[in-house]
C-alpha cells in the first residue's frame, strides 16, 4: 500500500466507523451470547465425553503406542511421510518452522490494498489449500494405523515355528516403542538411538539380549518382561537377531 | 453533582432516568434512590482517585463500524474460552501433585472422589479443544477479511504469536495426567522437538530438565503450563486487544461507505 491508498483507506474506515453504532451494548450483546454458547458446548462435551484416564505411566512396559491430542495429527501426518532419515529434521522442524515464518511474516509480504477475499485470488486459494490440507492430514492422522507399526517381510527361509516366533517378536517390538528412537526398515524415527535394520550383523542375538535387559540410558530396559513374560522376550530377541 | 455520568444516547429510552415530577420533595425519597445516589458515590470515589473512568469510556463507547457481524464474535470467544481454562485450571491445581510418584493418583482423587472432578477435569479437557478450534476459526476470519492489512499488521503477528503459545499449551497439558499415552506422546514430542537445528537439542534439554526424561520434567511441564505460559496468554491478550480498540475492527471489506458523512476533526 502506497502513502496514498493508506491515506484513503484510513479516510474511509472512520467513515464507516462514524455510521457504526457503540461497542457497548451491541457488540458486548453479540460477545456475551457467542460467550454463552462457547461455555454451553463446553459443559455438553465434558458430561457427555468426561475425562478418562487411561493407565498409569510406565516407563518399563512400553507396549503403548505415542499417540498426539488431534490437534496435532496434521504435524504427526507430516512426520510419518516423509520417511528418509537424512529429511526428517527437514519434516519435524524444517516445514513447521518455515510455516510459523511464513505466517508471522504475511502482513509485510501481502501488501495490496485490496481487502476483499474475491479480489485476492493468491491469498484465498492460499488460504482454502491450507484448510484443505490441514483438514486431509488431520483425517488421515487420525485413521493411521499405529504408527508402531513394522512393514516387513520375514526372512524367506524362515517357516513353521520359527515364522510364528518371527512375528510374534516383530509385533512386540513394534509395540515396546523401539521405534520412538529407532529405525528398524522404513519405520520408526532416525535417533537417538542407532539404526536396528541390520542390528545383528553387528552383535549376536546373545549380545542383543544382553542389551535388552542392561541398556545404556537412555533406553529403557527390558528385565522386567524377560522374567515375566519370557516366550515375549525371546521372540523380540529372535527377531532382531534375524535383522541383517 | 456527580462527576460521573453516563452518556446517555447508549442507554435505552427505558433506562434513562425520569425526570423530577414538579412539586416532589427535593432529595432521594425512595430507598431505592438512596442505593443508587450511594453507588454513585462510591464510583465517583474510585473515579475520582484513579481517572478509571475516562479508559472505560474510550473502550465501551467506541463506535464500531457498520456491517460488523457474527465473525467478529470469534475473537472474544477464544478469549472467553481462555478464561474458562484459567478458572477450571485453578481448581485442578488444588488438587493436582506434579510429583512422577503421585501425578497420576491425584489425578484419579480428581475424577473419582472430589467433587465435581470429573466434570471440571472435563471442561479443562476439552475446553482446550474449543479453544484451539476458536483460535483457528477467529485467525481464518482475520486473514479472509484483509483484516491484517494497514494498519493492522502488529495485530497479525501478536496473534500468530497467540497462536503458538495456545499450542504449547496443549503440548505442555498434555503429559500433566501421567498416564501412559500422555507420558509416550510427550516421549516423542520432546524427542521430535530434539532434532530440531541449532536450538532443537536445547530445548528439549530445557523441556526434560536434563538429557533424559527425569524426576523434575514433571514439575516443570507443570509450571511452564500453568504460569509460564498463561502469563505471556493474558499479557499478549491485553496488547491485543489494546491494539483492537486503539485501530478499531475492520468493516467487512465490502463494504462502502454510502454516503460522506463529515467527520469531526478528532475521528479523521
Ligand atoms: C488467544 C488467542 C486470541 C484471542 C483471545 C484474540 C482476541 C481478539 C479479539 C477479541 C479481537 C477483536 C475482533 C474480533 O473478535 O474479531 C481480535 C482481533 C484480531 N485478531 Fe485476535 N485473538 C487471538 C488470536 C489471534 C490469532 C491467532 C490471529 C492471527 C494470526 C489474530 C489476529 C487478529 C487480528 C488481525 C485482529 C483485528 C481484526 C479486525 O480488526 O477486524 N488473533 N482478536
Amino acid at each position: 500500500m502506497n502513502q496514498l491508498e493508506k491515506e484513503q483507506y484510513l479516510r474511509e474506515y472512520a467513515q464507516l466507523k462514524a455510521q457504526g453504532k457503540p461497542f457497548f451494548p451491541y457488540a458486548i450483546a453479540k460477545d456475551s451470547a457467542m460467550a454463552v454458547i462457547t461455555l454451553a458446548v463446553i459443559i455438553i462435551m465434558s458430561i457427555v465425553l468426561g475425562a478418562e484416564l487411561g493407565p498409569k505411566a510406565d516407563p518399563t512396559t512400553t507396549t503403548y503406542v505415542p499417540r498426539p491430542e488431534w490437534y496435532f495429527f496434521f504435524l504427526f501426518e507430516v512426520l510419518r511421510i516423509i520417511k528418509p532419515p537424512e529429511y526428517v529434521p527437514m519434516a519435524t522442524i524444517g516445514v513447521p518452522t518455515l510455516c510459523m515464518i511464513l505466517l508471522f511474516l504475511l502482513p509485510f509480504y501481502d501488501r495490496g490494498a485490496e481487502r476483499r477475499p474475491e479480489r485476492r485470488p493468491i491469498a484465498t486459494t492460499a488460504g482454502i489449500l491450507t484448510i484443505f490440507a490441514m483438514a486431509y492430514l488431520t483425517f488421515l492422522g487420525a485413521n493411521a494405523g499405529s504408527p508402531n507399526e513394522i512393514d516387513m517381510a520375514p526372512p524367506s527361509d524362515l517357516k513353521g515355528a520359527a515364522l510364528t516366533e518371527w512375528n510374534e517378536g516383530r509385533l512386540v517390538v513394534a509395540q515396546s516403542g523401539c521405534l520412538a528412537c529407532h529405525q528398524i526398515g522404513e519405520n520408526g524415527n532416525h535417533g537417538p538411538g542407532p539404526r536396528l535394520t541390520d542390528i545383528a550383523r553387528n552383535l549376536p542375538a546373545a549380545a542383543i539380549a544382553e542389551t535388552l535387559r542392561n541398556p545404556t540410558a537412555p533406553m529403557p530396559s527390558f528385565e522386567r518382561l524377560a522374567q515375566e513374560e519370557p516366550e515375549k522376550f525371546d521372540a523380540m530377541v529372535a527377531f532382531l537377531g534375524s535383522l541383517k | 453533582m456527580p462527576r460521573f455520568r453516563i452518556p446517555t444516547p447508549t442507554v435505552p429510552a427505558a433506562l434513562q432516568p425520569k425526570p423530577k415530577r414538579p412539586g416532589s420533595a427535593q432529595g432521594p425519597a425512595t430507598p431505592a434512590e438512596q442505593a443508587a445516589e450511594g453507588g454513585i458515590h462510591v464510583v465517583d470515589w474510585i473515579d475520582e482517585r484513579t481517572s478509571l473512568s475516562g479508559g472505560l469510556r474510550w473502550m465501551m463507547f467506541r463506535k464500531v463500524p457498520k456491517g460488523t457481524n457474527w465473525f467478529y464474535t470469534l475473537g472474544s470467544a477464544t478469549m472467553f474460552a481462555f478464561l474458562s481454562q484459567a478458572v477450571t485450571g485453578i481448581f485442578l491445581a488444588m488438587y493436582y501433585d506434579p510429583s512422577p510418584t503421585r501425578a497420576y493418583e491425584s489425578v484419579r482423587y480428581i475424577v473419582n472422589d472430589a467433587f465435581l472432578g470429573e466434570f471440571v477435569r472435563g471442561m479443562h479437557r476439552w475446553g482446550s479443544t474449543v479453544m484451539v478450534i476458536l483460535v483457528f476459526l477467529h485467525m481464518a476470519r482475520t486473514f479472509f477479511f484483509g483484516a491484517y492489512k494497514y494498519p493492522r499488521e502488529l495485530n497479525w503477528v501478536i496473534g500468530v504469536a497467540l497462536l503458538i503459545l495456545t499450542m504449547a499449551m496443549s503440548f505442555t497439558g498434555y503429559l500433566l495426567p501421567f498416564d501412559q499415552r500422555a507420558y509416550w506422546a510427550t516421549i516423542v514430542g520432546v524427542n521430535i522437538n530434539g532434532t530440531g537445528p541449532l536450538v532443537g537439542p536445547y530445548l528439549s534439554d530445557f523441556l526434560r530438565a536434563g538429557p533424559e526424561f527425569g524426576a523434575t520434567t514433571l514439575s516443570r511441564f507443570y509450571a511452564i503450563h500453568m504460569m509460564l505460559v498463561p502469563g505471556l496468554i493474558a499479557a499478549l491478550i491485553g496488547a491485543h486487544l489494546y491494539l483492537v480498540a486503539k485501530l478499531g475492527t475492520t468493516a467487512p471489506p465490502w463494504l462502502r461507505a454510502k454516503t460522506e458523512t463529515k467527520l469531526d476533526e478528532d475521528e479523521v
